[in-house]
């Protein structure tokens, strides 16, 4: 079942709704539930009566729910497409990296890879293409922007985003509870810091 | 502890169990095996709980030294079975001695033969399963030669069958289609067609999806969809309008349309299916 809803921060608030209601033991059996751009997956729902009557009831608020915890990302801001992105905002690399670093962000969902995280909370104007040719190979902990989004890549992969900048934090373990250090709802706030 | 070492491992063997769940939105796709029937065949003929890990081989088979006495099976994909050189049943349970050379052959028919051993493939589990996801990397790596699998303490005696029936390979494969949740996003008529076009199953199949060969499904909508949750069985469309239809290995969200879903009991077909083997899609109606 896909529960579509007006905007990220909706999706948000409607996953952290029903993440609330299955940690109380009120939400029919499913076995995921999967926060997106404007939409949330109910997979493997027992009841699917009874969960399309529970969703009748939301009513979405303001905001995108409930605070979630505050994670720093310390972050050198020397990324390869630095010059390129602060071209496209027309400012200078400094000034690009002041952009980057004021919003608070936070996970709407994540994909791609585990503990790949899609931030939100850079400005819309401050939107950027993916890479017209993606790399063959970007390195763990690549600050990276594309479209509306922020992300930092867990390992190494391919990836079409432009890279800001790299940060030392480990994204992903699962030797790890929680495995992923950006996990839907979490806060983020980069910070700016010199190489070491 | 007894185990398996491995001789040869074929051109792609993995461990598998029944896979991860619940925790798709951190972006883990569920892993597993991709014909569950035949995996779980294997454990009922070892007496192994239906989750316990097994070997998945693709296509070429694999060849395993055992170290301690065990008890086999091989189902799934037909593959002549070998033990010390001399034959033995597939879809059967067999007790092999130590030091014994097991060796699955190439498959016959189908592409996915399981080898279950009484105990299970006892690798440390990763976030709930002993699965190797090929797309995310997590799990055990496939196998490679010198490779020693610890086997778990065989499970105590119980009633266990003789044989398990189990459907052979398709030579024309039929999966039925829900329709949903964007197949607004395409022609009506492209949608239609969909169910009356023959198909192929793509060389370019695997552990992640089973992509087509066939006339292209044309969009009615252009632009972009934002990133959606995705299940297994989902049937994506990709700009050049040839089906993928997404197996164990999927990513959890995707940015293309999905036309319709693959209800879980025709996928272990799809696994079986050779690339070149004809395909149907057969629409259900709500």
């Amino acid at each position: 079942m896909l529960a579509e809803v007006a905007d990220t921060a909706q999706a948000g608030a409607l996953y952290a709704w029903l993440s609330g209601l299955r940690e109380a033991g009120e939400l029919p059996a499913v076995a995921e539930i999967v926060p997106a751009a404007r939409t949330v997956l109910l997979d493997g729902a027992e009841d699917v009566r009874a969960l399309t009557a529970l969703l009748a009831t939301w009513r979405p608020a303001g905001g995108s729910g409930p605070e979630g915890p505050l994670v720093e990302v310390p972050t050198v801001y020397d990324g390869a497409d630095l010059a390129e992105v602060a071209e496209l905002w027309g400012v200078s690399p400094e000034a690009a990296v002041r952009i980057h670093t004021e919003p608070r962000y936070r996970v709407a969902f994540c994909g791609f890879a585990p503990g790949f995280g899609y931030l939100t909370g850079l400005p819309e104007r401050y939107g950027v293409p993916r890479r017209a040719t993606p790399r063959t190979s970007v390195p763990a902990g690549s600050v990276a922007l594309a479209g509306p989004w922020t992300g930092v890549y867990p390992r190494s992969s391919p990836g079409g985003w432009q890279l800001l900048g790299r940060t030392g934090l480990t994204l992903w373990d699962t030797a790890r509870d929680p495995a992923a250090l950006l996990a839907p709802g979490v806060r983020v706030r980069f910070t700016a810091v010199r190489p070491g | 502890m007894s185990a398996l070492a491995v001789v040869r491992p074929g051109p792609l063997t993995t461990v598998q169990d029944l896979g991860r769940r619940g925790v798709a939105h951190l972006g883990v796709p569920r892993a597993g095996a991709l014909d569950e029937p035949a995996l779980r065949a294997a454990n009922r003929l070892t007496g192994n709980d239906p989750d316990t890990a097994g070997l998945e081989t693709t296509v070429g088979g694999v060849a395993l030294r055992a170290l301690g006495p065990l008890l086999l099976a091989v189902t799934g994909a037909p593959a002549p079975v070998r033990v010390d050189g001399r034959p033995a049943a597939w879809g059967a349970a067999l007790a092999v001695p130590d030091g014994a050379l097991v060796e699955v052959g190439a498959a016959t028919h189908g592409v996915r033969s399981y080898l279950a051993v009484a105990g299970g493939i006892a690798v440390p589990p990763v976030l709930g399963s002993r699965s190797a996801d090929l797309l995310s990397g997590l799990g055990p790596p496939p196998l490679a030669a010198g490779t020693v699998l610890p086997v778990g303490p065989p499970p105590a005696p119980r009633p266990r069958p003789e044989l398990v029936p189990l459907p052979a390979p398709p030579t024309e494969l039929v999966l039925r289609l829900h329709l949903g949740p964007r197949a607004d996003w395409f022609e009506p008529g492209a949608v239609a067609r969909l169910a009356g076009d023959r198909y192929r199953v793509a060389a370019a199949s695997n552990r992640i999806a089973l992509r087509t060969e066939g006339p292209p499904v044309d969009r009615a909508r252009s632009g972009e969809l934002p990133s959606e949750g995705m299940v297994l069985g989902a049937v994506q469309v990709p700009p050049d309008g040839r089906p993928v239809v997404f197996l164990a290995d999927h990513p959890t969200t995707g940015g293309y349309p999905v036309v319709g879903v693959v209800p879980p009991a025709d996928l272990a077909a799809a696994a079986q299916a050779r690339p070149g083997t004809p395909l149907r899609f057969v629409l259900l109606r709500g």
